[in-house]
């Protein structure tokens, strides 16, 4: 095999390992997200997110329908802001619906259901979801449930 | 009774003598060490004969291997409800251990045995004294370069079987059991750690392929000069460097992930 060839196949091979590289930190240990699919941005706050994690689950009926894409504390009112991606195929989804967090699994993974509303506008990008409900957090359900016991 | 102590220490001393010769051997590899910057050739063409000759191996592995660890990480998660941690799951077992490791073994079985066979041949044939006859040290035109392309090429083809092994992963979980893609990848991200993870396993894979790059080296160095004792060399060279990974394996895991 001729020396350019040699070195081509050397050169490439450099390139897929630091490529490599590059998946594991970026893609394996999120660094960064790569790909993004079309879709438009709501925004719920929420007294408690409990577990919810960026890219979580975002579902309406049980059908995925985008994403968490971030998670803040909102400064002013002490509540948790969650960014969510909605997919862009899910474009009718009513104005007035309600966001929950629910459990799915024995591990406790969280993600945010949607409850359809009865208003004919649809969600638009940059809305935000005024209904919301809480993570069930099972220590203060088990607290309140001792107090009551006690009383 | 006198017989069997005198085979003992005659084996310790023969162990002794052959780590002496590997240490005294790596010594005169370092030296040489510039003779791979002036002459890149050298290197590029030995990275050429372990490394992009080991590719396909590494690739076909990585995928059985994160496609066996997706569906058994898998089966066994669903018992508990848990199948969304299996991308975890796939992720820490390759970037920590099987990515190091079986990239390693495999090295010492597709390139580490030629890298012998090769310069055990060379020490048979007299190539190698009839270079020294010519005033041209095969230490430098002959090992430095072998050697250095193996510690190039494992954390490379390690990060290689990391990535490919995780791809894996997702194609059998997400793609043929059905478990969230979201939660596969942010499971993950959550739980893997550049600096914790990656890095050590790159570290890891540093260690190994100085290891088997030494190994083979001596091995076809010291190797006695004729059919048979080449091909002793080459079993025993992929052997001990297998064994070696293993072994300073558990070491390494013991102290980076505590």
């Amino acid at each position: 095999m001729s020396q350019r060839l040699v070195e081509i196949w050397v050169g490439v091979f450099v390139a897929i390992g630091l490529a490599a590289m590059m998946v594991l930190a970026l893609q394996v240990s999120g660094l960064t997200e790569l790909r993004q699919p079309p879709g438009y941005h709501v925004t719920a706050k929420f007294d408690n997110v409990g577990g919810l994690r960026e890219k979580a689950p975002v579902s309406m009926a049980g059908v995925r329908v985008g994403r968490v894409e971030a998670i803040r504390l909102d400064p002013d009112s002490h509540q948790a802001e969650v960014k969510m991606r909605i997919n862009e195929r899910f474009g009718a989804i009513p104005a007035d619906s309600a966001a929950a967090i629910y459990t799915s699994g024995l591990l406790g993974e969280q993600y945010v259901g949607l409850e359809p509303g009865w208003e004919t506008e649809p969600l638009a990008d940059g809305d935000r979801i005024t209904e919301t409900q809480s993570a069930v957090v099972l220590e203060r359900i088990i607290g309140q449930f001792v107090t009551g016991m006690q009383d | 009774m006198t017989g069997l102590f005198q085979a003992l220490g005659q084996r310790t001393l023969n162990g002794l003598r052959g780590l002496g010769e590997a240490v005294l051997l790596m010594g005169r590899i370092l030296r040489a060490a510039p003779e791979v910057v002036v002459r890149p050739r050298l290197l590029v063409e030995q990275i050429y004969a372990v490394g992009v000759l080991s590719l396909v191996i590494i690739l076909v592995s990585a995928l059985f291997v994160g496609m066996v660890l997706g569906l058994q990480g898998y089966y066994t998660l669903s018992d508990f409800g848990a199948t969304e941690a299996v991308g975890t799951m796939v992720a820490l077992s390759l970037v920590r251990e099987l990515g190091p490791v079986v990239t390693a073994l495999l090295f010492a079985g597709r390139a580490g045995s030629s890298l012998t066979a090769e310069v055990g041949l060379m020490k048979a044939t007299e190539q190698l004294s009839s270079m020294e006859m010519m005033a041209v040290d095969p230490e430098r035109r002959i090992l430095a370069p072998r050697f250095f392309a193996a510690l190039l090429a494992v954390p490379l083809l390690a990060a290689v079987f990391s990535a490919v092994g995780v791809f894996g992963g997702y194609l059998v979980a997400v793609g043929m059991v059905g478990v969230d893609g979201g939660a596969f990848w942010s499971n993950m991200q959550n739980a893997v750690t550049i600096q914790d993870d990656i890095l050590n396993g790159v570290i890891k894979s540093v260690v190994f392929g100085f290891l088997v790059g030494w190994i083979a080296l001596h091995k076809g160095y010291m190797a006695v000069p004729t059919s048979s004792g080449v091909s002793r060399a080459t079993t025993l060279g992929v052997v001990h460097a297998s064994l070696a990974v293993l072994g300073l394996d558990f070491l390494l895991t013991a102290l980076m992930f505590d």
